[in-house]
């Protein structure tokens, strides 16, 4: 099956447009984050923390009232990242088409699926709860800095499968894995948000002291109890995921490599992420593991997946040799 | 029921260390109790991820002999210690066997006594009413204008139909209702964790009864599976190597499909094979992702490369016609190989044989005195570059050797002696010194096929399953529970006094008589991580709620 070149260039003007786009949402949610009414977002803040001990549906829809500036600028970042998710779409639907297989055969595109992946889930959680736009800035930096290294370093031009990845299995085991690793990203980039303002509310709340360095980003940020429930919810949410994403992996190295589990180093690491990823589930509910310890296992198992991705297909040689890197 | 019925996991209450001066028994049950409890095995689980991190950066044994060989080479002080410490066994070594089976054992001491309490909460109908309703997380009041009992009756009936375990308890003219849901939150758990044993159980049978076998076949070969004849077998030791399953199989024919960028797109093995000695032959076209399942056998293709074919006459007429060895891949994008071949004695002679050593390369590009090139997988144009040497092989010494090349021994104590050197295409012929001719005939494309048996594959699956569906219940699930306390309102005012009573949506129409006015409260409680927030929560499932045992209960039928 040939490649339809003119496709897959279209595909890659999508992936930069999408990037431009993400730079403007960054821009936009940046500038909400540093010139919106403080008030405003210290209450949204309040409200949160509200919802979470209280219990009701929606947090923080009561204050969209105030119309200024900042809240111009945060719309403007929503719209942009809306638009970057679609260009992102775009782009791997052009890619696949191009070149008639599922848009994830390599790092490139793993790295851009996976990013579409936290992105979405990010305007998921803002059309749950709207206040959580405020994060927006912190989702969208490290989103854009995945891509452009995506797109520097990982690129791949669309090129048709090895034999080895001609299987459903592909369909299957890898959108499995994009969608845990695009959540887990999530989760890490807001269980970093909630060490943040964890250390603000330690300082602030409780001895008054003024913020200090990575903690004065603490008092715009959702309240330390929200952050909390939302990286473990998002945990919750992704690691069924990654579980049946290795168990397909598994059951697809069965009929491709003669064996189920082989202790290739993909696999090992695999592994070593959902038992991190375990450990911050036990840990949430054992005492004295709850909060900041338990967070920064949700750190490490982020740890884990990044290491999986990037170390284990580009330094570590094994089974899983198709990063399309030359 | 506090703090263990929220865990994830299976623990009972956190304990300390066992203290002195205490009987043997006591101190076993102890030290039981630490080894079973949740933070043990929250340092075990971590321990193991850890563990398994060198068996991930160290080359092993178990994937790549080669590597480890490589590595002690690298590293001659260093690699000693590390093979000490089973670092380049990691996943069969005993500190790692330790781990996972101590976390087991943990897990195993969590497990079995949850179950059994659990089994018992199942049965214990649900807690009576607390007196204080409104200090519950979830809480409302309304008012109806039938009686408690035609209240309770309504209420539980609604209940019953959301699949809720009710219990009703009369106290005079006041209705109790205790409803409880969500007990698939810790069967869930509880699958998960005993699927987990399970599969450890799976895993292990399938380790110790397997076997697996590698052979490279060629074209219009085969093989017979009998360990004897593979190139390297492994069995565990419950598996009796001598009475394989049967069956036989050749290799018809191998093929290769490109893309124009020369990405292979489909690897084909056309096999025919037998289940037993002169049994009806069948055929299967063997692929990668696709292997021949049978008989509880699975055969895999898992890669393929060329063995040049040679013809040998010497001086004096007689010859070996038809010598093939298979060479291995150097560069799997041009498949450009290298090996052996290793002819039996010369004929009528000294007992001295003739060794080649050599390179193929599908399709030569420049073909000059020392230039060989490989630029296409596809064979268009094969070519070798060969080395013959004469003298002693070294086979009848009985070492091992290693077919896809000489042994250099031989050749630097001058066993082998170097004879002769040249580049041929298909056709072309070398002369030696001493008039033998070599020539270069073509190839024959070979195939190395996998047979495995793992007879705890299904076990394992199961397991997964199970452990997949087990964490979805017990994450997703939420155990929660329902107070109702239908009472006759002492407030002849249509409104009932309680000012915390948001939901409460009393029939405005009432205007009967007091007697039959019924005060409900009703409180929620759900026991898990994730509280009061979002669709599908408990806030909102609690909400629904009182808003149907508000109303007159319409979908009575």
């Amino acid at each position: 099956m040939a490649v339809n070149d003119s496709l897959a260039a279209l595909a890659d003007t999508a992936f930069t447009g999408s990037v431009v786009v993400y730079s403007v949402a960054v821009v936009g949610f940046a500038g909400e984050y540093a010139f919106g009414r403080r008030g405003r977002v210290a209450r949204t803040s309040e409200e949160q923390t509200a919802t979470a001990v209280g219990g009701s549906d929606r947090a923080g829809t009561a204050t969209a009232t105030a119309v200024g500036s900042g809240q111009r600028l945060g719309a403007l970042g929503l719209g942009c990242t809306v638009i970057g998710a679609a260009l992102q779409v775009l782009s791997l639907v052009l890619r696949g088409v191009a070149t008639d297989r599922v848009p994830w055969g390599n790092m490139f595109e793993f790295a851009c699926a996976a990013v579409l992946v936290t992105v979405l889930s990010f305007l998921w959680l803002v059309w749950q709860a709207p206040a959580f736009r405020h994060i927006g800035v912190f989702v969208l930096i490290p989103a854009l800095f995945v891509l452009v290294y995506a797109g520097l370093i990982l690129y791949a031009e669309a090129e048709p499968l090895v034999a080895a990845l001609r299987s459903y299995w592909l369909a299957i085991h890898v959108a499995a894995a994009i969608t845990a690793t695009g959540i887990f990203m999530l989760s890490f980039v807001v269980t970093v948000l909630y060490l943040i303002r964890q250390r603000y509310e330690r300082g602030v709340i409780e001895d008054g002291s003024m913020p200090r360095m990575i903690a004065g980003l603490g008092p715009r940020l959702p309240a330390a109890a929200v952050l909390d429930r939302l990286s473990y919810r998002t945990v919750a949410f992704a690691f069924p995921i990654w579980t049946f994403a290795v168990i397909a992996g598994a059951i697809w190295a069965e009929s491709a490599w003669g064996r189920f589990w082989g202790w290739d180093p993909k696999e090992t690491w695999a592994l070593i992420a959902w038992l991190v990823y375990a450990c911050y589930l036990h840990a949430r509910a054992t005492a004295g593991w709850k909060g900041v310890k338990a967070a920064r296992i949700n750190l490490l198992g982020f740890f884990a997946m990044t290491f999986n991705f990037l170390i284990v297909n580009m330094v570590v040689s094994g089974l899983h040799s198709y990063s399309g890197l030359t | 029921m506090t703090e263990t019925v929220q865990r994830l996991s299976t623990a009972p209450e956190p304990v300390g260390p066992p203290r002195r001066s205490a009987s043997p028994l006591v101190v076993v049950r102890r030290w039981w109790r630490v080894l079973t409890s949740m933070r043990t095995a929250l340092v075990l689980l971590f321990l193991l991820a850890v563990a398994a991190v060198p068996g991930s950066l160290l080359p092993q044994r178990s994937l790549n002999q080669g590597k480890v060989s490589a590595y002690y080479a690298e590293h001659p002080d260093l690699a000693p210690v590390l093979d000490r410490l089973s670092m380049f066994d990691v996943f069969s070594s005993p500190w790692f066997a330790a781990i996972y089976l101590l976390l087991f054992v943990s897990l195993i001491g969590c497990v079995v006594p949850r179950t059994r309490m659990h089994y018992r909460a199942m049965r214990q109908p649900p807690p009576p009413v607390p007196s204080r309703l409104d200090r519950l997380p979830q809480s409302a009041s309304l008012d109806r204008d039938e009686s408690p009992a035609a209240v309770a009756d309504d209420a539980a009936a609604i209940l019953r139909r959301g699949h809720w375990r009710v219990v009703r308890r009369d106290v005079g003219e006041t209705v109790e209702l205790s409803a409880e849901k969500g007990y698939l939150r810790e069967i869930g758990n509880l699958a998960f964790h005993a699927a987990l044993v399970a599969l450890l159980f799976g895993l292990a049978f399938g380790k110790l009864s397997g076997y697996e076998g590698q052979i490279l076949v060629e074209e219009g070969a085969g093989f017979c599976n009998t360990f004897q004849q593979y190139d390297t077998y492994r069995n565990g030791p419950f598996a009796d190597a001598g009475s394989l399953t049967p069956l036989c199989a050749d290799l018809d024919r191998f093929s290769v499909e490109y893309e124009e960028n020369l990405t292979p797109s489909r690897f084909l093995a056309d096999l025919t094979y037998t289940r037993e000695l002169g049994g009806p032959a069948s055929a299967y076209p063997l692929e990668v992702n696709s292997p021949l399942r049978t008989d509880g056998i699975r055969l895999y293709l898992t890669g393929h490369g060329f063995s040049p074919r040679f013809t040998i006459t010497y001086p004096d007429g007689s010859a070996f016609t038809d010598i093939s060895a298979p060479f291995l891949p150097e560069d799997q994008s041009t498949l450009a190989s290298s090996g052996a071949i290793k002819l039996p004695d010369r004929p009528g002679g000294d007992g001295t044989q003739l060794a080649i050593e050599g390179f193929f390369v599908p399709t030569a590009a420049e073909f000059g005195d020392n230039q060989l090139v490989s630029v296409d997988p596809r064979p268009q144009n094969p070519a070798v570059a060969i080395v013959v040497y004469e003298g002693s092989i070294g086979l009848d010494s009985g070492a091992a050797q290693n077919v896809f090349a000489l042994d250099q021994r031989q050749i630097d104590r001058g066993a082998l002696e170097r004879v002769g050197a040249g580049n041929l295409l298909v056709g072309q012929s070398l002369e030696l010194p001493d008039g033998t001719e070599i020539r270069f005939e073509g190839y024959k494309q070979w195939a190395a096929l996998q047979l495995s048996h793992d007879p705890g594959q299904l076990t394992v699956l199961v397991a997964s399953v199970v452990m997949l569906l087990g964490l979805l219940c017990s994450l997703v699930v939420r155990r929660r529970r329902v107070w109702l306390r239908c009472r006759v309102s002492d407030d002849v005012v249509s409104r009932p006094g309680d000012p915390a009573a948001g939901a409460a949506t009393g029939d405005p129409a009432a205007d009967g008589d007091a007697s039959s006015r019924t005060v409900v409260d009703v409180g929620g409680l759900a026991r898990a991580d994730s509280g009061g927030q979002g669709p599908g929560s408990f806030g909102s499932e609690f909400a629904a709620l009182v808003q149907q045992f508000s109303e007159k209960d319409a979908g009575k039928d």
